[in-house]
């Protein structure tokens, strides 16, 4: 998203109540809208609510769906839920891992793409599961990863 | 007769490309006259048979359709006044093509109470709930007394469809015990556990039955407040679930004085943020309140002091699902089903090493070799059956040997597994069980939210041994050291996640001991899954040198000369399984 389309982080607040159990609310869409939670974004916040700093960074460090750092344009999520492990998730993350020269949890030098494994998206019947942007990916066989991947970049190519 | 069209719409099938055939449909209905279809095409929830996908239905007829893509649809309306289309039809285990859904052996055997909506109706329209039935029970329970409603919710003796299967009449009639101002009625809808998606399909494909019963449930214990607390992860439950409450309040089934009554409620969702822990009620609570998602200790239960320490009542998106069904055709009805100590029917995620996965309803007590060899349609490949998964993450392993065990509540839980939120995981000989264990422990020492030592530290160990196990480096005297860390954490951790965190240990102990002393003694995994102890090969006589190997191997580990036999270098090789999957003659051997 272009920089002047961002929300700026009080008209964020300002459509929540000022009331603590709207905190990961808010979080979830700070995160949502900027891609990670800067200090400046949780000192904002922690004005607003009345609630310490260090209790929201506690939250933010403590639910997944939450990053202090930013995250690729593109997120690799590949599912590691049961089902997707026992039919090799181990291998097709690790070929992500190949293809893109980075740890999961981890974000390219271009900013272009990370990789995160997650515990089951709940598509089981179609396991092994890639999720590449917002597109499932399911019964995703040995040496289709790399195709996954550079069909995503093209696309973002074109994009551009 | 008109016909009707419902294409599946969730999650499955959307990834494999229904919205596509829906699109295709309306774009060739709107140009053909001659055929007589009733106004739209019914965009549905999930029918379960995911991997089948996209599938599409044709009523009154009840012809059902698998893997349509977008190029079939003339096919489909051509034939709608002749014939099926034979091809897209399910081929049964004796090669059968079959028509309707009692035919299929997937579908046949199964009975849907909390899946009784979905997949044929459309979800974002509650003039189709209500004209299924929908909101009787809520009328019911309404002209009855709050005595009454929980009176039938104890006679259909259900219980909670989350894992702990506490009884709901019970956990109700507690809470209207309490007298307070203010009491608070929630749904958990942050399903977790991996391997299991009943909760995601209902909320996406039929959420006012869950409204439903969540408003029912509210007037039985007297709450004016609720909230649906829902995985952020799953997008398409928390939209329908928002249009069932707008909808559900334009109506007035939500907000004051509903249906004529005195009776005043409404609810909203809150998103979860993606911890395993928050399915834990206490913790579920901690984060509706907008704090860390972490459990207490309960001495005090969440019925006399819950979220914001007011009498509260969670129930799971299953159980709450089958409430309305209760209070229209009364407890008796749904007692009929299940067996002595576990009422009615459970949704079974039916995923893993099975030829037809998908989610299945079963009435409680069907043995397990029948979900895996009747429904599942056995094992895939011609390889052998090891074990089912039950449970999730706090469940357990059970060996071949009790297949013939009838599934309820209470019989998993004695033999060391536990019914969970109703993930089967089925296993073959490919599947090594010291890595099962070790996946199920990194999970859980991951989403272990640190308050108490025995699941935070005790975990972390468990996993230390386990990787050495599973990397030959283990010792024989490791085991009794793993069994003393898991019945600590299984008698000394605070919250059910600690304390049941040992189940996928101690039962693969159990079970499988002799697959992990192989691990240790011989340093060799029997499934051959364990990448320290595996080596490939190249059968000489199998391989036809053709090369596609080498071509595929991502660290040139195999090299060779064409229409030779090639050789796969050990100490380059990093056993990523490329070769084995590429090569046409089978000729890539796992030692």
């Amino acid at each position: 998203m272009e920089e002047e389309n961002k929300k700026g982080i009080q008209e964020l607040l300002d459509g929540y109540p000022q009331e603590q159990r709207h905190a990961l609310a808010i979080l979830q869409s700070v995160q949502k809208e900027y891609g990670f939670i800067s200090a400046n974004s949780l000192m904002a916040i922690s004005q607003y609510l009345g609630t310490p700093v260090s209790e929201l960074f506690s939250i933010a460090t403590f639910y997944k769906a939450l990053s202090l750092k930013k995250k690729g344009k593109i997120v690799i999520k590949v599912c590691d839920g049961t089902a997707c492990h026992i039919r090799g998730s181990a291998q097709i993350l690790e070929e992500c891992k190949r293809a893109l020269q980075i740890n999961e949890g981890e974000t390219t030098p271009d900013g272009l793409f990370s990789i995160e494994v997650v515990n089951c998206v709940g598509s089981c019947a179609m396991a092994p599961v890639v999720i590449c942007g917002e597109e499932y990916h399911g019964n995703v066989q040995i040496g289709q990863a790399d195709e996954i991947i550079d069909q995503a970049k093209k696309e973002v190519e074109n994009h551009e | 007769m008109s016909k009707e069209i419902l294409v599946c719409c969730g999650t499955g099938c959307l990834a494999k490309g229904s919205q596509f055939v829906v699109d295709e449909f309306r774009e060739k209905l709107g140009e053909r006259k001659d055929i007589r279809v009733i106004s739209d095409v019914k965009k549905v929830g999930c029918n379960g048979f995911c991997e089948n996908g996209p599938i599409v239905t044709i009523l009154p007829d009840h012809i059902t359709y698998y893997k349509v893509s977008p190029k079939d649809v003339e096919e489909i309306l051509d034939s709608l006044e002749d014939t099926p289309v034979e091809r897209l039809l399910y081929q049964d285990d004796q090669g059968k093509r079959v028509r309707s859904r009692e035919e299929n052996p997937f579908y046949a055997p199964q009975h849907k109470i909390a899946l009784r909506h979905t997949g044929m109706i459309d979800p974002g329209n509650i003039e189709e709930y209500i004209k299924a039935g929908g909101y009787i029970g809520l009328q019911n329970a309404l002209e009855a007394s709050q005595d009454a409603v929980i009176r039938q919710v104890e006679i259909s003796g259900i219980r909670g469809r989350g894992g702990g299967g506490f009884p709901t009449g019970k956990k109700w009639r507690s809470c209207l015990e309490v007298s307070s101002d203010m009491k608070y009625m929630l749904c958990n809808g942050d399903e977790g556990d991996p391997g299991a998606f009943m909760d995601r399909s209902i909320m996406e494909g039929d959420p006012h039955s869950v409204l439903e019963g969540l408003i029912i449930g509210a007037y039985a214990i007297g709450s004016r407040q609720g909230y649906l607390y829902i995985r952020d992860e799953y997008g398409l439950a928390l939209h329908h679930m928002q249009r069932a409450i707008d909808d559900a309040r334009k109506k007035g089934f939500l907000g004051k004085n509903i249906l004529g009554s005195d009776f005043d409620f409404d609810c909203e969702i809150v998103r979860g943020g993606g911890a395993f822990v928050c399915g834990e009620s206490s913790a579920l609570m901690a984060s509706i309140e907008g704090k860390v998602g972490e459990p207490r200790v309960k001495y005090i239960r969440s019925v006399v002091k819950g979220l914001f320490d007011q009498p509260t009542v969670l129930n799971n998106v299953e159980t709450l699902a089958n409430i309305p069904y209760i209070l229209t055709h009364g407890g008796e009805t749904f007692a009929k089903m299940g067996t002595k100590g576990s009422k009615g029917t459970k949704v079974f995620s039916l995923v893993g090493k099975v030829n037809r996965t998908g989610l299945v309803e079963v009435p409680m007590g069907i043995t397990l070799r029948e979900l895996v060899y009747q429904i599942g349609g056995g094992i895939p490949a011609g390889k052998a059956f090891k074990a089912v998964q039950t449970g999730g993450p706090s469940g357990g392993c059970i060996p071949e040997s009790l297949l013939d065990l009838p599934i309820d509540f209470d019989t998993l839980k004695e033999k060391g597994s536990m019914m969970g939120s109703g993930g089967i995981i089925v296993m073959d000989e490919t599947t090594c069980m010291v890595d099962l264990a070790r996946y199920y422990v990194k999970f859980l020492s991951e989403e272990s939210c640190g308050k108490c030592t025995p699941c935070r530290e005790g975990l972390r160990h468990m996993l230390d041994i386990l990787a050495r196990i599973c990397e030959g480096k283990g010792e024989l005297e490791d085991l009794d050291l793993l069994e003393e860390l898991a019945i600590t954490a299984t008698q000394a951790s605070l919250c059910e996640l600690g304390r049941t965190a040992a189940n996928p240990v101690l039962s693969t102990l159990h079970y499988f001991r002799d697959e992990y002393e192989e691990h240790i003694v011989q340093k060799r995994c029997p499934a051959g899954a364990c990448k320290e102890l595996i080596r490939f090969t190249i059968l000489e006589e199998a391989c036809k040198g053709c090369g596609i190997c080498a071509k595929h191997c991502p660290t040139s580990a195999i090299t060779g000369e064409l229409k030779k036999p090639y050789t796969i270098h050990q100490d380059v090789c990093i056993r990523c399984g490329n070769c084995k999957v590429k090569c046409p003659f089978g000729a890539i051997h796992v030692e």
